[in-house]
């Protein structure tokens, strides 16, 4: 972020960035204390599923950065559904506040200065039961990371401790959310989860260190450790992105085979148009810090609508569809500080007319799954209904 | 070929002005250890790769991480030192030459990386960047440099007023540009473009891939282009180049290595690759286990531990090239009985190949088809090998799986040029439909309408 709002940075005096900075601190200061507070009830965050075929639901997300040069409103009214075992593909630019939303979603952002500010998460639970992750403190909150739900992150080697054997880092997750499991026991779970995402001589990497591994089989280990506690949920945020692609069609596999044996739901989050169009039954399209079009996979791929998506995709190359000169989105993504009061992507849209000169655009069904933000498709949503 | 005039001239005068020819180059890192740093091995990073290169052309060299690729570009430009082997420039040896000759061949061998920003000094304002080294080398007069420097900005999508700025005020994409605008102030002929567009968002990829094809038509520059995007590699290579462990174990044509990948290991790679259409089923070749040390080879065919079709010989034996189709070549003791070729050989009819695909494309098939005389077509000598072979032994296999592929491939490409036609019809509809009545240049009056 630092680099982003160098810019506007510059131009503010240093008055005006102490009294940010200490508004700042006021605002933060309230949401700190709500999420350290100790012995909370939990019928507090209890919640129940909006529709119970949900394992995942997302309402009207707000997730703000409050930092010394404004704020800088990441995510901005998200709202999507993760249904049970299904994958939802999450695509957009670098900056568009993917990578946001699942820290929103993990509690894991970086505070004091990230804040969700309103909206809700709720995850099922047991029984029926749901849990809105907005209203939960930390320490509730780490009891169902790793467990309901985990997450995979593009750079395995950050996240993997590497001072730690790679079986005993296994084994802490299992035995944290098992404490009646015995320590051998704990060891056969973690060599069963090797073995499952095809770590060939599984015993041997149990006693080995993450720099001993390779990129794809750090990965591996990862995907291991999201999933020994069978979660709900899997947040896969960018998990092929540094590997080859070879790498990358092992990892998939792995993934979408896992997925189905212990029956979870995945966040898949990407750029890559094409392990999209592999792996996720529905898509959401985000554009600075909004949904600007959502759908199934089919519906996304073959009548794409928001000129941001048809873009998007006009703008990959793709193997043998031969096209003289690839399209160009013009411009840039506005300044995340000073958002306009218009169509995010007007700017840079070839399709901008009267309509868009006015406020923000509404969700427009195209059918009951397929939403899209754009006055565009104003005239035949109206006549349909 | 000798027949068609225009050809024939067009291939001798080439000829003569072939850009770069590497032969047989090997680069070998020593392994050191011990008190005494005696070395104990040898990574063999570059493992015999021979290639040629004509002006304007784009080769693209693809494999995995650690392949090989971004040392072979450095070792062509003698940024790192070879072990064995030759890169001639314009016919003279870059590694003969003494440090002056080489500082005056610099200019026109330029290097453009992955990560536009650790590459630009931090504190020089761009213009300044762009301008030190043309300066140093004097490539145009004193009293026109200025100008020099502002139309090799503008033509890089820079503004003149940028010149003042330090690198940290741009976004990836416009650091991309400058760097591409300071290799080209020096007036290259050769560039090597290392992974370019792998740091950038798609959107941007795609403005760097057209300001990299629009400055090669203006300036006829030759690309050594090195990325593990295969989809940006098919769009912008003329010559693809398959490296697996520091060899180059399969090259052709663009053409010809998509519609056929011949050895296992590109039909692997190429099968990796997603495709952004829900409804195509991959047929997925998932290579197990992952790359073995180059510092420690397997022995025989390299890629014999994680290949399907491994067989006896493949142990033993380093597969020599076989050219199966003319200008395409493959390391592979699966295509036995093709003719075996010297490297360079080899290459000469890529380069044919390519003239024939460019002619065939641009209309001229008469003249395509008369340079093809006198050789069998590409899918004679396919099917004749591949019969011989199916004869021979059980490989029948790599028959159906070369002719699954170009059923595939087509499939695939008909259904994606459908879907776009059924794209743009939906899309054109709806833009008759919702055309405006007002402009969105009145803005002002449809503000206040709006209000
Ligand atoms: N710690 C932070 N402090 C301030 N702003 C932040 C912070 N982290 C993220 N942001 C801002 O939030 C916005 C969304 O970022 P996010 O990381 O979610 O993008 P992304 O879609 O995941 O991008 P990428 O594809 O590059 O991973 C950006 O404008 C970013 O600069
Ligand atoms: S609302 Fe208007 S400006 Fe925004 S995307 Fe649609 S057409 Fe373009
Ligand atoms: S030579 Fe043998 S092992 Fe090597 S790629 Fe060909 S078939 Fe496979
Ligand atoms: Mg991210």
């Amino acid at each position: 972020m630092a680099r982003k709002s160098q810019k506007s940075a510059n131009y503010l005096s240093a008055r005006t960035i102490r009294r940010t900075a200490k508004e700042n601190r006021r605002i933060t200061r309230q949401f700190e204390q709500k999420l350290n507070r100790k012995h909370v009830a939990p019928s507090e965050y209890a919640t129940t599923m909006k529709d119970p075929a949900n394992v995942l639901e997302v309402e009207d997300l707000k997730t703000y950065f409050f930092t010394d040069a404004g704020t800088v409103k990441a995510v901005d009214g998200v709202s999507f559904t993760v249904p049970r075992g299904k994958t939802i593909g999450l695509v957009g630019e670098s900056g568009c506040g993917k990578s946001v939303t699942s820290l929103s979603i993990m509690q894991l952002l970086q505070r004091p200065q990230g804040q969700i500010v309103s909206g809700a998460i709720r995850l099922t639970q047991d029984q029926g039961q749901a849990v809105d992750i907005t209203q939960m403190p930390i320490s509730a909150m780490e009891k169902i990371r790793g467990k309901d739900i985990s997450m995979i992150f593009q750079e395995p080697m950050t996240s993997l401790n590497p001072v730690f054997k790679i079986g005993s880092q296994l084994d802490e997750v299992i035995g944290l959310h098992n404490p009646d499991m015995s320590r051998e026991a704990v060891k056969e779970r973690t060599i069963e989860m090797l073995e499952l995402v095809s770590i060939a001589n599984s015993r041997a990497v149990y006693d080995m260190y993450p720099h001993q591994l390779s990129g794809g089989m750090r990965q591996r280990v990862m995907i291991a450790i999201a999933l020994a506690c069978s979660p709900k949920v899997i947040i896969a945020d960018e998990p092929t992105t540094a590997l080859d692609v070879t790498i990358q069609a092992q990892i998939l596999d792995i993934l979408r085979r896992l997925k189905d044996q212990i029956n979870s739901s995945i966040v898949l989050i990407t750029h890559d148009l094409g392990v999209i169009a592999e792996m996720a039954d529905e898509v959401v399209v985000m554009y600075a810090g909004r949904i600007v079009e959502k759908g199934t996979v089919e519906e996304i791929f073959k009548h794409p609508s928001h000129p941001y998506t048809l873009g998007l995709m006009a703008s990959k190359p793709v193997v043998s569809r031969h096209v003289e000169r690839l399209y160009s989105i013009p411009g840039n993504v506005p300044n995340p500080i000073e958002m306009p009061d218009y169509c995010y992507f007007r700017d840079r849209c070839d399709r901008a007319f009267a309509p868009c000169f006015g406020e923000y655009p509404p969700m427009i069904s195209l059918s009951p799954t397929h939403k899209v933000a754009c006055y565009c498709y104003q005239q035949s949503a109206d006549t349909k209904e | 070929m000798a027949n068609h005039k225009t050809s024939n001239a067009s291939q001798t005068t080439r000829e003569a002005q072939e850009l770069l020819s590497v032969r047989h180059l090997k680069t070998y890192f020593p392994i050191k250890s011990g008190v005494l740093q005696r070395v104990t091995g040898y990574v063999k990073a570059v493992d015999d790769i021979s290639f040629k290169l004509y002006p304007g052309q784009t080769m693209s060299l693809v494999g995995e991480s650690g392949c090989g690729k971004t040392t072979a570009g450095r070792t062509i430009l003698r940024l790192t030192p070879k072990s064995a082997g030759d890169v001639l420039f314009e016919g003279k040896d870059i590694y003969q030459l003494d440090a002056q000759e080489l500082r005056a061949l610099r200019p026109q061998m330029q290097l453009i990386f992955q990560d536009p920003y650790s590459s630009l000094s931090p504190r020089m304002p761009v213009g300044e960047i762009i301008a030190e080294a043309p300066r140093q080398h004097h490539i145009v007069p004193k009293a026109q440099f200025d100008a020099y420097i502002d139309k090799i900005m503008k033509d890089c999508g820079l503004q003149p007023y940028h010149r003042d700025r330090y690198p940290h005020e741009f976004s990836g994409g416009q650091r991309q540009r400058i760097c591409i605008a300071r290799a080209l102030a020096l007036n290259p002929k050769f560039i090597v473009c290392d992974e370019p567009v792998s740091a950038l968002d798609v959107s941007i990829q795609a403005q760097i891939i057209n300001l990299l094809m629009d400055l090669q038509a203006q300036y006829n520059l030759t690309y050594l282009f090195i990325s593990h995007d295969l989809s940006v590699v098919e769009h912008i290579s003329d010559l693809i180049g398959v490296m697996y462990l520091g060899d180059l174990v399969e090259r052709g044509t663009k053409k010809e290595v998509f519609a056929r990948p011949l050895h296992p290991y590109t039909q692997a790679l190429f099968s990796a690759i997603p495709v952004p259409d829900p409804d195509y089923k991959m047929n997925r070749i998932i290579l197990e286990g992952s790359i073995p040390s180059p510092a420690n080879p397997p022995a025989g065919c390299k890629f014999h531990t994680r290949c399907r079709y491994c067989m006896a010989i493949c142990k033993q034996q380093v597969p020599p090239s076989y050219e199966v189709e003319p200008g395409h070549v493959v390391n592979c003791h699966l295509y036995a009985g093709s003719p075996v070729v010297d490297d360079l050989v080899g290459s000469d009819d890529m380069e044919q190949q390519l003239t024939r695909e460019k002619l065939a494309a641009s209309g001229d098939i008469a003249a395509g088809a008369a340079t093809a005389r006198g050789q069998l077509s590409a899918e004679e000598i396919v099917s004749e090998t591949l019969k011989e072979e199916a004869r021979a032994d059980s490989q029948g296999a790599v028959l159906d799986r070369g002719r699954k592929w170009m059923q595939e491939r087509e499939q695939q490409l008909e259904r994606m040029q459908a879907d776009r036609r059924q794209v743009e019809t939906a899309a054109a509809a709806l833009q008759d439909e919702a055309a405006p009545a007002v402009r969105p240049d009145d803005s002002s009056k449809t503000e206040e309408s709006l209000k």
